[in-house]
């Protein structure tokens, strides 16, 4: 029903009861996708051609099915049921997996748990089977075959979640099992209509008849097997959640809900002897919309007031405001990934403190500017000019690999600016395979009044297919200004390249 | 170079480091490492100031760069950090800072964080911010023809500066002639070195001069040549030539079209 529930999200006011067919064209032919529950009462179903269901049912109204859109909403469904548990997964087209393994106590029980399930999604316009079973393949078989639609404007019946944790409900057709065609036809002609019949049945001739893959299904769907849901995200570590019995649409609130939270969170990682490095903060707004920011520190924290102060940052900083809309009802803080932090006293003399400050102010920039333009250096360990020297995000882990250390005595032999790529020029030299006498950069003529080299560079042949690669050559030239360039001739003259090209590398001080 | 020779040359660095007897700096004040100038300077340069190295040619930016690193790696003295802002049509237009070429100028990588602002704004804020958290040893604006750096934004670093002791050293072009609150602006060029056997460019050589200093120190102008090894300016061996006319860009353009 997910596509009538969306199109009727989108487009209040038409009258409810006329019975609505999706279609789209399948095979050359018009055919249903998708039905409400008025044309379902009326005994159209998903597959028929339009031409029939308009035989039986000349009222219909159809509309062009949108997958696309159909698939948004349920993501949209799947981010606002991260309210209920961490552990959420889509069941395409239409379903919804919530693993509430240890999520159940904060609700009260199970029941409770799955009630609010239902009311929040009845609340958001919406007709919904629900089950809860002990495996995910076992909770699916149960909606989606024996499950009672639940919608606005029925009442929930109280046992309708009362879970019978012995057996399995003797009622579900064979097609729980999502067979293929032709062997749910088998099944039918040996007389085995439900999942009961097969359960009763021995094995070992099911497996020989239908396979492997049919007997482990039944195994999961007979809640025998326990094959955990995939969730869409990866679970956090810890997670704390506030919930508000009236939404909060001030953002003072809200940061002093997300401060209160990181305290929790501190003192969780405390007792762990952990620190976080990154963490996610979920503010679920009572409309259903769901708004995630994260942030990510150079070294683990558990330090609420910097946490509290790096989420300012990023509420600060996002480009389209938060929008609390009718606000927030529940907010979730999640801690993403945790490493050993051991717990910290600061130095006598405050030692400590000095790059402890500098790291969080990194971890704030990184957080404002995006992390990856806070950056450090490392070495390249390339004799490759371009490939000697790169930058780092600061909040990778650090290489360590040591920088070549200058000969003393000697000038600088390597620029403090790198062009990249390297900036063609106008090179006269008095021999080809010679020193540069003058060159025109930038639209400026320079000549060259003192040089060094070549420092020959040849190319990383051994790691092209055809081990070829222009060899360069290097000069360190000065002008008669005194600037000072890198420049290098690109291939060797007459052996290499005909006509060589000249290329400025580098600027030095 | 062969392996053995890599620890020699620490070794000897570091002799030289030890054997240099270090002008005890008064407090609050960096020096350059060469006395006369420092003298001149009534000591140093201010600790919590904010100095601007400005440069008038376009081809002199790398110039300027390098003594804005060098007043940095000077002022943040030794293993504190050096924060580097800039923006990014700065970095397409005059390349990025290269590691091995810091390490030539006795400035270790390790040290330094690089933040790429997309926008000056950006990078003024950012800049604001570096500038009043006490354990970062100095940072380095790379703040181009510096439009937003204005009286205000320029009296707000020095504040944050003279609040933290954080040196905040802003590079710009010297075309921009905005009102600034700098403790000390210099106008710096490249300057041709002393050169070393078989005309290979020698050490590197600025010519600086300061053009105005909020102590009062008159305007002058000088010659100096950094030296790697100390980490420290000094005089270069003898007067380099005076320097050359520089033509103006279109009358260059017609004597390569004749």
């Amino acid at each position: 029903m997910l596509s009538a529930d969306r199109w009727r999200r989108d487009d209040q006011g038409r009258s409810p009861d006329q019975p609505i067919a999706f279609i789209e064209k399948q095979r050359g032919a018009m055919r249903i996708v998708a039905v409400d529950e008025t044309a379902l009462t009326l005994g159209l179903a998903p597959g028929m051609m339009l031409a029939d269901a308009r035989a039986r049912v000349p009222d219909l109204l159809t509309i062009a099915h949108d997958a696309a859109a159909d698939a948004a909403l349920l993501d949209w469904l799947a981010e606002d049921c991260d309210r209920f548990t961490p552990m959420v997964a889509t069941d395409v087209p239409d379903g919804l997996l919530l693993d509430i393994t240890g999520c159940a106590h904060l609700w009260g029980d199970e029941q409770n748990l799955v009630s609010a399930v239902a009311a929040r999604l009845v609340h958001l316009g919406l007709t919904i089977r629900l089950a809860l079973a002990e495996t995910p393949d076992k909770a699916r078989a149960l909606a989606r075959h024996g499950g009672e639609l639940i919608r606005v404007g029925r009442k929930l019946p109280p046992e309708a979640f009362n879970e019978d944790r012995s057996g399995y409900s003797p009622a579900l057709p064979v097609a729980a099992l999502d067979l293929p065609e032709e062997q749910a036809t088998a099944l039918r002609r040996a007389g085995l209509y439900s999942i009961d019949d097969l359960a009763r049945r021995p094995r070992r001739p099911l497996a020989a008849r239908f396979g492997m893959a049919m007997i482990a299904k039944l195994a999961r769907v007979l809640g025998e097997e326990d094959v955990r849901i995939v969730p869409r995200r990866l679970p956090p570590h810890l997670f704390f959640v506030r919930r508000f019995a009236e939404p909060v649409a001030h953002t003072e609130m809200v940061l002093g809900s997300i401060r209160d939270l990181a305290s929790e969170a501190a003192i969780a990682l405390g007792e762990r002897g952990q620190g976080g490095r990154g963490f996610t903060v979920s503010l679920f707004r009572s409309d259903g919309d769901t708004r995630r920011l994260t942030i990510e520190t150079g070294r683990p924290t558990r330090d609420p007031a910097l946490l509290d102060r790096l989420f300012r940052e990023r509420i600060d900083s996002l480009s389209d405001e938060l929008d609390p809309g009718f606000g927030y009802d529940a907010i979730r803080f999640d801690v993403a990934f945790v490493e050993e932090l051991g717990s910290s006293q600061p130095g006598l003399d405050g030692g400590e403190r000095g790059n402890g400050d500098v790291d969080a102010l990194t971890d704030r920039l990184g957080v404002r500017l995006g992390h990856a333009r806070v950056r450090r250096f490392a070495s390249g360990n390339s004799h490759v000019p371009e490939c000697a020297s790169f930058t780092v995000p600061t909040n990778t882990p650090a290489l360590p690999m040591p920088w070549p250390s200058p000969e003393p005595g000697e000038p600088p032999l390597r620029p403090i600016r790198l062009f990249d790529p390297p900036q063609r020029v106008e090179v006269i030299a008095e021999v080809p395979d010679g020193p540069p006498r003058r060159f025109r950069w930038r639209r400026q003529m320079h000549d060259v009044i003192a040089h060094e080299g070549p420092e020959r560079i040849a190319s990383e042949w051994w790691k092209r297919r055809d081990m070829t690669g222009l060899t360069r050559d290097y000069y360190r030239v000065e002008d008669a200004r005194g600037r000072r360039f890198w420049l290098f001739r690109h291939g060797l003259y007459g052996g290499e390249k005909p006509n060589p090209d000249w290329y400025v590398h580098g600027t030095f001080g | 170079m062969t392996d053995s020779t890599i620890p020699l040359a620490r070794l000897r660095r570091d002799i030289e480091r030890l054997a240099v007897p270090i002008a005890a700096a008064a407090p609050g004040v960096f020096t350059l490492g060469e006395t006369t100038i420092d003298a001149r300077l009534g000591g140093g340069l201010a600790l919590s100031g904010m100095h601007e190295a400005t440069h008038d040619s376009e081809g002199d930016f790398s110039a300027a760069c390098a003594f804005a690193l060098m007043l940095a790696v000077r002022a943040a003295g030794d293993g504190k950090q050096i924060l580097i802002v800039s923006t990014d049509p700065r970095d397409r237009q005059e390349g990025q800072l290269y590691g091995p070429g810091l390490v030539e100028l006795g400035l270790d990588p390790d040290r330094i964080v690089s933040v790429h602002a997309p926008d000056e704004l950006a990078a003024l804020r950012a800049a604001a911010d570096i500038v009043s958290v006490f354990g970062v040893g100095a940072v380095l604006i790379d703040a181009g023809e510096a439009k937003k750096l204005d009286l205000t934004a320029s009296r707000r670093l020095l504040l944050a500066s003279e609040r933290s002791g954080v040196t905040a050293i802003v590079l710009r072009s010297g075309q921009s002639r905005f009102a600034s609150a700098a403790s000390t602006r210099w106008s710096v060029a490249a300057a041709p070195s002393i050169p070393l056997a078989a005309n290979a460019p020698g050490e590197t050589c600025l010519r600086l001069a300061l053009l105005r200093h909020r102590g009062g120190v008159a305007p002058f102008e000088t010659l100096l040549e950094w030296n790697r090894d100390r980490q420290s300016f000094n005089q270069p061996g003898f007067a380099a030539p005076p320097l050359l006319r520089d033509f103006p860009a279109d009358a260059e353009r017609g004597q390569m079209a004749a």
